[in-house]
């Protein structure tokens, strides 16, 4: 990446007729940029990976599918509840 | 079913919340990486049982103005609900430490002030069921919760505020300072902890209509 940019670089420079002074020039303003780029891309280690893959959404679809079911317990119980009390007031 | 709509929402925000709170961008950050994630989960089950238990200390006090069995039973539930959410707040911030700080536990003040105010509410499920008569339970259980949350509360808040802790929201390591230029992860954090409390009061209220139904029957034995 760093190489083909440098390469790439290397070559407008050719063509713009750029000494060596001027390369140098540039690669003291771009590097520090460069360093910096290639820094954001490896800062704290996050599951990225697993984002990239889209494996992330098999895991957010087993614990949908999980906090779905117990929510569904939950509501039937509700009911069931309900019912007994309507039972319990009618006699 | 239209007193129900709070139902229906606390299942709408778990669920986003169990889909966003995965899937929303979070900052990076060092040591805790991707479980920062988990400030939709374990932080949430302390909001929760702090309402809920506001709302316990709320139906005690109404019980002693004016004694009946709904207020008692209401009480008990929603005491019983926040126990169960603080002992999982425990669990789940261990599990954390574990991961973050490289221990199950640590002397944190943040930490034995959450295990003690935990312990003195456990004394409270003690208490209550040593009384064979209901009015006295009732009475000395509601009197009890009072000075139980009085003595709570300071341990969770404020005593941890005034010394070192490494728990973030006390000492001089304040909550959400880090979190609050954040707004990708308020647009989560803030429906978790309302659904997550709307869970607990659905949790209490269910506890609680069976528990007057059980009254209710066994009157109707009586009778």
């Amino acid at each position: 990446m760093k190489n083909s940019l440098l390469n790439r670089g290397l070559g407008i420079l050719g063509t713009w007729g750029l000494g060596l002074k001027g390369l140098a020039l540039l690669l003291a303003l771009v590097l520090p940029v460069l360093r910096a780029a290639a820094q954001s891309a490896t800062g704290p280690e996050m599951a990225d990976a697993l984002r990239h893959d889209g494996k992330i959404y098999v895991v957010v679809a087993v614990i949908t599918v999980v906090l779905a079911g117990l929510l569904a317990l939950l509501i039937s119980l509700d009911r069931k509840v309900s019912r007994l009390e309507k039972e319990l007031k009618d006699n | 079913m239209k007193k129900n709509w709070w139902k229906a929402l606390t299942v709408l925000l778990l669920l986003y919340v169990a889909v966003a709170g995965l899937l929303m961008p979070v900052p990076r950050l060092a040591i805790l990486n991707e479980t920062i994630r988990n400030l939709y989960f374990h932080v949430p089950m302390w909001f929760g049982m702090t309402f809920i238990l506001v709302a316990s200390v709320v139906y005690s006090i109404r019980y002693l103005r004016h004694p009946t069995v709904e207020l008692d039973i209401l009480s008990h539930e929603a005491a019983r609900t926040g126990i169960l959410m603080g002992c999982v707040g425990l669990a789940t911030g261990s599990i954390w430490a574990k991961y973050t700080w490289g221990t199950w536990w640590t002397n944190d003040p943040k930490l034995n002030g959450a295990a003690i105010a935990m312990l003195i509410y456990g004394a409270y499920l003690v208490l209550r069921s040593s009384f064979t008569d209901e009015q006295q339970r009732a009475r000395v259980s509601a009197i009890y919760n009072i000075f139980a949350f009085a003595t709570a509360m300071p341990l969770f808040y404020i005593l941890p505020r005034l010394t070192d802790s490494l728990h973030p929201g006390a000492g001089g390591n304040p909550a959400f300072a880090k979190y609050d230029l954040d707004s990708n992860m308020r647009l989560v954090f803030y429906p978790a902890v309302i659904g997550w409390t709307l869970l607990a009061f659905w949790l209490a209220q269910v506890a609680s209509r069976i528990s007057l139904l059980k009254q209710k029957v066994y009157e109707k034995q009586l009778a």
